[in-house]
């Protein structure tokens, strides 16, 4: 029987599996999901680059558009300013984030999760507000601009100071999560070698977190160059290419320069997600390596330094929001301190009124309900859909993109599609609907990793072992992989529901009459000068937020306690 | 041996370049326990995935109880499967994974609880039914993913090294459960594991695979007893293999000693390797053995290591210099006072000797 090696003689075409009355109904659906994003991302963003090609009356004229960009100095000006708000933004944020993270990681210092918290807040506002705060502590009438010994905050130190503040959480996360991963046992190592803290840090913890430093720092530049509503308030005539597609757009209608301005506002952007997708496959390995987690040692200097430091970078992210809050209040600052609600009567102002409130609320709550339902459903088909290989590597392709897409330049890109004449979708150009449809394209990346995350740390054979049992997949889907998915699934609602609230830029372009939106105006009240009814749309805007934000937090601990008796074993 | 009851016809199975199962036939008879055994990366849960249905094969054909079932999809198949991982559902207790299968039969809902019920006395969790899995130890949700696997009634059950992810005494004792249990039920079983204890003691025939084809099928006592390959003979259990020659028929030359070994379908002068297990070596001290005894070669112990019910001694061969290992018994070491560096006269018996030819 060893004599069994011979080569088989059967040769043609492999053996395809016969396919299941499953098989075919995730084809199906992976298909409608796929269909939605070609539609609602690929093709707006194809009509946009051609549209760079052609001349106002619709005519081919080639890269003409783009030589009369990079002729025209005053616009190739902001190329430069984007890159070097990018990148002292960057640096700054990067370092400010990173020493907070090791306080929160590193140190025994007390308070902790309020620090945390203080600084995630943030990301519970429009990019507007700081700006907005920043006029009322450094403006011409401004509390304490004699600080800035003459400079001016219009420009590009309001704007970076606004951006650090809009981008700290986002680098924050990034480096404690790299920070956590440290392994106890590399670090007694070094103390046995007698390796002193300098050295340790340089030789340990720096390269240890440095994968986490770099993608902190490209998602920190990406969101810093593609910023919109810091330069709108604080910019002054610091013109960056954020800045350049509104103006073109809605000051001068000139949509053909958009688009051209928007591609190239696309470089940077592009270029950033694929090196932090390059870093990130590594830090994926670093991470399955079995450490031992790191316990500080109490070190009472070093934990007072940390607990200063902290409580400074604090104060900065609550001076911001108090002096917001405090604008909102005043009634005709800097004249009349007394504090009243006049400034809430929104209704007297442009941007909506109280409309837009409520119009936000349902817009945030819709992207949460669909966009949840979508995300999760098209990850998991991917993840476990069988055969279709080619169209499940174009999903995750067009999952991805998303990410490197700056919100202008998709909502551009969805005036050029939907309001073609033309195309049979154009009904629903100003609607409801179609703020829905781009605000889940615009988030749809980390909300589609939160879920392939969920997915791919469930037992792969949770499938087979339902196939064996002649289960139909939806039954396995709705009974085990939603409840074992139910923290990421609230995570990604709460997610879109946060950016759906706070989001200026894609929607800034597909807004409608009915259906104008909180964040749009707080742009437009500052826009018209209404700059304390701006603070206080975006203070309601933070407090719906952090509002919902802690509604999550209970739904959380709600659920987590009721599912406790399998939940907690499992994290053994 | 009953009918037929699984049969696989030249069955072939690539990944890109990389062929992982070559060419592979084998039937496997109602309520049979195969294991199939081999080291990682011989294609044996490429196999059993084939014959669920999980992966197909490239080529080849399957039939279960006289149906071609080649390309069908899993759930199209009669089978129940137990991984490694147990891949029980965590959000749901003990009594509703082994109702999984069940509900939507259209069975009564009384009639599937005194379903479980029964499953559950089976395996003998009778009192976990309302526990989570992760509240069970690793043997009992192992066997909640017997119950839950055999709740349908399955004509075929899969097991994917259903006990490597237990502690040894518990693997121990679950081995015997589980053969009886299949014993019981007689449902034909095929079962994949690295661990040739495992499939010692559980199979009635095991399927030894390497490199993607199968080197020798038989009952534990023909594989053990009667390794048809160098392979097998090493791999399954210990042995000593030494460099042979053979002499004529029936001899053969181990250097200057000649050994007397059932030697059909060698020829004379072949180079081959002469394979005998430390337990069939006898070991003698010098001074007693008698002169010239038949298959008899002199050597010294270099070294004796203790193994609780016996020794297992490495002795140098005078004529080769090469060492082989014998076990010997407390008995033994007290009879012939055995210690390292005594000199011994090492007898092979000839009918404990099995003779490979040299892989060209």
């Amino acid at each position: 029987m060893a004599g069994m090696r011979h080569r088989s003689g059967t040769h043609g075409s492999p053996l395809r599996r016969k396919s299941s009355t499953d098989d075919r109904a995730m084809r199906l659906f992976i298909l409608v999901i796929a269909i939605y994003l070609v539609i609602a991302l690929a093709f707006p963003l194809y009509v946009m680059f051609s549209k760079s090609l052609e001349n106002s009356q619709g005519a081919f004229v080639g890269f003409q558009n783009y030589l009369e960009y990079f002729n025209t100095p005053a616009l190739v000006y902001s190329i430069q300013n984007s890159l070097f708000i990018g990148v002292v933004t960057t640096t700054i944020t990067v370092t400010i984030a990173f020493i907070l993270a090791y306080a929160l990681t590193r140190s025994r210092m007390p308070g902790k999760p309020v620090f945390k918290t203080i600084a995630m807040i943030p990301i519970l506002v429009p990019s507007l507000l700081p700006g907005i705060a920043l006029i009322y502590l450094f403006g011409r009438q401004g509390l304490i601009n004699e600080l800035l010994f003459g400079y001016e905050i219009y420009g590009p130190i309001g704007i970076v100071i606004a951006e650090v503040f809009f981008t700290l959480p986002h680098a924050l996360i990034i480096i404690i999560t790299a920070l956590s991963i440290a392994d106890a046992r590399l670090y007694e190592a070094a103390t046995a070698l007698r390796a002193n803290r300098a050295r340790i840090f340089f030789t340990v913890t720096l390269p240890g977190v440095r994968y986490g430093l770099i993608s902190a720092a490209f998602v920190v530049f990406t969101l810093s160059v593609t910023d919109f509503g810091a330069p709108k308030v604080i910019g002054g005539d610091f013109n960056v290419l954020a800045t350049d597609i509104y103006k073109q757009v809605i000051g001068q209608q000139n949509f053909e320069m958009g688009a051209v301005v928007s591609m190239v506002l696309l470089l940077p952007a592009g270029l950033a997600f694929v090196v932090d997708r390059i870093v990130q496959k590594k830090q994926v390995a670093l991470l399955s390596a079995r450490a031992v987690p790191l316990e500080p040692l109490p070190n009472k200097r070093f934990d007072n330094l940390m607990l200063t430091y902290s409580i400074i970078i604090s104060i900065f992210i609550l001076g911001i929001l108090g002096v917001c809050q405090f604008a909102a209040l005043v009634k005709f600052f800097p004249y009349n301190l007394s504090l009243g609600f006049s400034n809430y009567q929104f209704d007297l102002m442009d941007g909506g009124g109280w409309d837009s409130y409520f119009n936000s609320i349902e817009m945030a709550s819709y992207t949460a309900v669909f966009g949840t339902i979508v995300v999760f459903a098209g990850a998991y088909l991917v993840e476990k859909g069988q055969g279709l290989g080619p169209i499940r590597g174009a999903f995750q392709f067009l999952a991805m993109l998303p990410m490197a897409i700056p919100g202008l330049v998709l909502g551009l890109a969805y005036i050029f599609f939907f309001n073609a004449p033309s195309n049979p979708l154009n009904f629903l150009y100003h609607t409801m609907a179609i703020l829905v449809i781009s605000t889940i394209i615009h988030f749809y990346t980390v909300s589609h990793l939160t879920a392939t995350t969920a997915l791919k740390q469930m037992d792969s054979q949770f499938e087979s072992v339902a196939a064996s049992l002649k289960q139909p997949f939806y039954r396995t889907f709705l009974r085990v992989t939603v409840p074992v998915c139910t923290p990421a699934i609230l995570d990604i609602s709460i997610y879109l529901f946060v950016n759906a609230m706070t989001t200026v830029s894609a929607v800034v372009f597909l807004y409608s009459p009915h259906t104008t939106l909180a964040s749009v105006a707080v742009l437009n009240m500052d826009d018209a000068g209404d700059i304390a009814p701006a603070a206080a749309m975006g203070m309601m805007i933070f407090y719906t937020a952090a509002g919902v934000k802690i509604l999550h937090y209970l739904l959380s601990r709600g659920i987590e306690a009721r599912t406790q008796a399998w939940r907690v074993a499992v994290a053994k | 041996m009953s009918e037929v009851f699984l049969k696989i016809e030249n069955l072939t199975k690539n990944f890109g370049q990389f062929t992982a199962l070559r060419d592979i036939s084998l039937e496997v008879f109602q309520g049979e326990f195969v294991c199939f055994l081999g080291p990682s990366g011989c294609g044996k849960t490429t196999l059993l995935r084939a014959i669920a249905g999980l992966d197909i094969q490239t080529q080849g054909s399957i039939a279960q109880a006289g149906a071609d079932i080649s390309v069908l999809p899993p759930a199209e198949r009669d089978f129940g499967i137990v991984f490694q991982s147990y891949a029980l559902f965590p959000n749901l207790s003990v009594e509703k994974n082994v109702a999984y299968g069940l509900e939507s039969r259209r069975a009564q809902r009384d009639e599937i609880s005194q379903r479980v019920a029964e499953l559950l006395a089976l395996v003998d969790l009778a009192d976990q039914a309302k526990k989570y899995p992760a509240q069970l130890s690793g043997g009992q949700q192992q066997r909640v993913a017997l119950a839950r696997a055999l709740a349908t009634s399955p004509g075929l059950l899969l097991l994917d090294e259903p006990l490597s992810a237990l502690d040894a005494k518990v693997r121990a004792h679950l081995r015997m459960e589980i053969k009886d249990l299949q014993r019981r039920l007689a449902v034909t079983t095929i079962m994949v594991t690295h661990d040739q204890e495992e499939a010692l003691t559980m199979a009635d025939r095991i399927v030894v695979m390497n490199h993607g084809v199968i080197e020798q099928i038989g009952t534990p006592q023909e594989i053990y007893a009667s390794p048809a390959s160098q392979f097998v003979a090493d791999f399954i259990g210990t042995m000593n293999f030494l460099s042979a020659r053979i002499a004529s028929s029936g001899k053969c030359l181990l250097e200057a000693t000649e050994i007397a070994v059932d030697t059909s379908g060698l020829e004379a002068g072949q180079q081959v390797q002469l394979a005998v297990r430390p337990e069939d070596i006898h070991l003698e001290a010098k001074e007693s053995a008698s002169a010239e005894e038949q298959n008899q070669t002199p050597g010294t112990i270099e070294s004796m290591e203790y193994l609780g019910a016996f020794v297992r001694a490495t002795v140098k061969l005078h004529q080769s210099g090469a060492r082989v290992q014998a076990d010997l018994s407390a008995g033994d070491i007290d009879q012939w006072a055995m210690a390292p560096q005594a000199a011994v006269a090492v007898t092979l018996p000839a009918d404990k000797i099995r003779l490979y030819p040299l892989d060209a």
